[in-house]
């Protein structure tokens, strides 16, 4: 029972501090409330897809970026599919690197682009070493017998 | 048809939408993340959701494309919505909403453009195509119950039926 409590205020203390220093935002709360009995992984399953995704995505926005010639649109394209995505699971932090990313596409800035990229791959992988911790937590809370609770 | 026995009928209706009278919606998102998304929004609305990752995929679907073998309209379960990103390669929201609105047999179906960028131009340009409605991305469980007063049932309905905040429409107005 102790262990349960322990790690239920640890997961709520983390999570606050998530949203305070703006990993996450409301969409990922609105995430969580779309997951019921029916789809108890809901969540998880929508983030390994992000984190798919965006793994695809910057492989694709390094090498639009080392090409000779390179194409800004295209670039372009692919950050505002990251930005879309970001946005849709409520990843705060990679979303609005993506809206600075894109101003210096729309300048055909390859030294912005280049800063950016890094910037936005920094922050991806910050977002999800903390949504993996944060999905760790929850697996130790229900293995404990515990049940995780509701961010409101 | 005086109202309380339309509103008597309204009741009705609500509490009885079986499992092949839930509204089926055709969701259009290039986005694995989106379509997922979209699609837990509308199965928790209790509607049937089938997704596309492309224009042109939903109007195979649609019973529109050149393999009528994919058409679901008319073998399967009708579409009662269809719910499309506006930025999508090849096809956009915009072309596909235009090539439903012009075609003769799908035109009633509605369509809700979606998109995560508020420009007004674009969203005078798929209102005046005929779009329903022009929503912000991300869409929010609220978004989507609003949406229901947009979907035909399978069963026609006199007046209207909607939740959320519309009123009903009396038919018994205006005599």
């Amino acid at each position: 029972m102790d262990t349960v409590s322990q790690l239920q205020r640890q997961f709520v203390e983390y999570t606050a501090s998530l949203y305070r220093e703006g990993y996450l935002d409301d969409q990922f709360t609105q995430l969580q409330k779309l997951q019921d009995e029916s789809n108890p992984d809901f969540v998880v399953e929508v983030v390994s897809l992000f984190f798919e995704d965006s793994e695809k995505l910057l492989n694709n926005l390094t090498t639009a970026l080392h090409q000779e010639n390179i194409d800004y649109k295209q670039v372009d394209a692919h950050v505002h599919q990251f930005k879309g995505s970001s946005s849709s699971i409520g990843a705060q932090r990679v979303k609005d690197m993506c809206v600075v990313f894109r101003n210096y596409c729309d300048e055909k800035n390859l030294d912005g682009c280049v800063v950016c990229l890094q910037q936005a791959k920094n922050e991806y992988i910050l977002v999800r070493n903390k949504l993996e911790a944060l999905f760790n937590l929850e697996q130790q809370i229900l293995q404990a017998g515990g049940s995780v609770p509701m961010m409101v | 048809m005086d109202s309380s026995s339309s509103s008597v009928a309204v009741a009705v209706a609500m509490n009885e939408v079986k499992e092949e009278e839930r509204p089926h919606v055709l969701v259009v998102d290039d986005s694995l993340v989106d379509r997922k998304i979209m699609e837990k929004l509308f199965t928790n609305s209790a509607c049937k959701v089938t997704t596309a990752d492309s224009g042109k995929k939903a109007l195979e679907l649609l019973g529109q494309g050149e393999d009528k073998h994919t058409d679901i309209n008319h073998q399967g379960p009708k579409i009662n919505l269809v719910v499309t990103d506006y930025c999508m390669p090849g096809m956009t929201g915009y072309d596909l909403l235009k090539k439903v609105k012009e075609s003769s047999d799908i035109k009633e179906i509605p369509v809700i453009v979606v998109s995560s960028e508020n420009v007004p131009t674009r969203i005078k340009k798929c209102l005046e195509e005929g779009a329903q409605e022009f929503i912000l991305k991300p869409l929010k469980q609220a978004d989507v119950k609003k949406l229901r007063c947009h979907m035909q049932f399978t069963k026609p309905m006199k007046g209207r039926l909607c939740m959320g905040r519309y009123t009903m429409k009396r038919t018994s107005d205006n005599k």
